[in-house]
């Protein structure tokens, strides 16, 4: 359970063009690659000065691969990252404004309170 | 002493500016009313004719992150430069440059740890929305120094809500015993109920109205006794999971004091949650 590694992925994807089409054309290169190469770099220090310990379960990795929300919501990502990240990706396949928004909110429909915790 | 001319507080709709600017079938039916409400409260601003503004909000995951959060963090910078990537891809939000005012900041940093607020401090901020939808709305001049003041309502653990009031209060009283002639406008963003990336998102109206009727009401009156008997960080995950972020108001009804009716209070019911505006004149409308 690594909910701080989750946010750590929408957040250093969402603040890049480059990898948010990366990852929209190519979810689960992305993930991989991502995963190898940035999830132990720790933002404020050189990129020589890494972590050792940060890798996703087997169902958070799933869920970042397959573009999956409805899942991210349940494990306890942060829902501000997850939606932000995920208008980016697909709200340009929408031809009525807020289409996206509402239909994410409806695939999320079988939540009531309490909803999964966020806290990292 | 410093004067304090104005405290505003207000929602921040990052939309505004998108729905305010455009035309056609592009513009919302409901733009024509916002642009009115939101005309005649920076109004409410600009003949309380502030020298600088201390700007209350909350970074949204821009440049505050979880490596190393910030309960409560004040800018001390030159200048600030303000909006990302993500807030102009999604929002429309033009790349923006404000000045800082240093003096004051240092001031309400090192006055505020004496206080007994351990204070985080940043000497290069980037700031967004949550600063610069209020510099949209009530100064598009962007013409004023700023002090950034930031709050976690967004990462859990957060500070209890009577800790905003706290602050508010502290902000308050340190801005009227600063030793200088500026006269002060303090503006603090938040929300009201709201949900973002839930399955109460983008509806018709907030996701709560009724709490938003509560929130109003309080925030008018600046009845801090209700709003803290009624709202706890359990309690306010119910009106809307992003709901946190009335904490920002709570912090601005310190910065009003304690049952101090608001003089101009609006309100506009929009999509997905509902806009709210407030000013006081700690010294009178007229003493401009």
């Amino acid at each position: 359970m690594s909910k701080y590694l989750l946010n750590k992925f929408l957040f250093t994807v969402d603040r890049d063009p480059e990898l948010v089409e990366r990852y929209r054309e190519d979810p689960r290169g992305t993930v991989a690659w991502w995963e190898a190469d940035v999830a132990n770099v720790i933002i404020g220090c050189h990129e020589g000065e890494r972590s050792t310990w940060l890798k996703f379960t087997d169902e958070e990795r799933a869920a970042l691969a397959g573009h999956d929300y409805v899942a991210l919501f349940g494990l306890g990502a942060h829902p501000f990252l997850t939606l932000t990240l995920f208008i980016a990706l697909f709200e340009r396949d929408y031809a009525e404004p807020l289409a996206f928004q509402r239909e994410y909110a409806v695939k999320l429909s079988h939540w009531s309170l309490p909803y999964p915790d966020i806290a990292t | 002493m410093a004067t304090i001319s104005a405290v505003i507080a207000s929602t921040h709709h990052p939309f505004y500016l998108r729905a305010s600017t455009s035309a056609g079938d592009e513009r919302p039916p409901f733009a024509d009313e916002w642009v009115a409400k939101i005309t005649a409260f920076r109004e409410t601003l600009t003949r309380a004719n502030p020298d600088v503004l201390v700007m209350v909000g909350s970074d949204h995951f821009h440049q505050i992150w979880l490596d190393n959060m910030p309960q409560f963090l004040v800018g001390k910078a030159p200048f600030y430069d303000a909006n990302y990537y993500n807030e102009e891809r999604e929002f429309g939000l033009p790349r923006m440059f404000l000045r800082g005012h240093e003096e004051l900041s240092e001031y309400l940093l090192r006055h505020g740890l004496d206080a007994g607020f351990d204070l985080a401090f940043s000497n290069e901020l980037r700031i967004d929305h949550s600063i610069t939808c209020p510099i949209i709305t009530l100064r598009p001049e962007a013409d004023l120094p700023i002090v950034p003041v930031y709050t976690n309502i967004f990462a859990p653990p957060m500070p209890q809500p009577s800790r905003f009031v706290e602050l508010g209060k502290a902000i308050r009283q340190m801005v009227e015993e600063w030793p200088s002639e500026q006269r002060v406008a303090i503006i603090g963003t938040g929300h009201l109920s709201l949900e973002l990336g839930g399955p109460r998102q983008f509806g018709p109206h907030g996701p709560d109205p009724e709490f938003d009727r509560k929130a109003v009401s309080w925030i008018a009156s600046s009845d801090i006794k209700s709003a803290l008997a009624e709202v706890s960080l359990d309690s306010l995950w119910q009106p809307g999971n992003a709901t946190h972020g009335f904490m920002d108001f709570l912090l601005m009804m310190g910065v009003a004091g304690e049952n101090v009716q608001a003089d101009y209070v609006d309100s506009l019911d929009l999509f997905h949650t509902m806009e709210a505006y407030f000013t006081w004149y700690p010294n009178g409308a007229d003493a401009a």
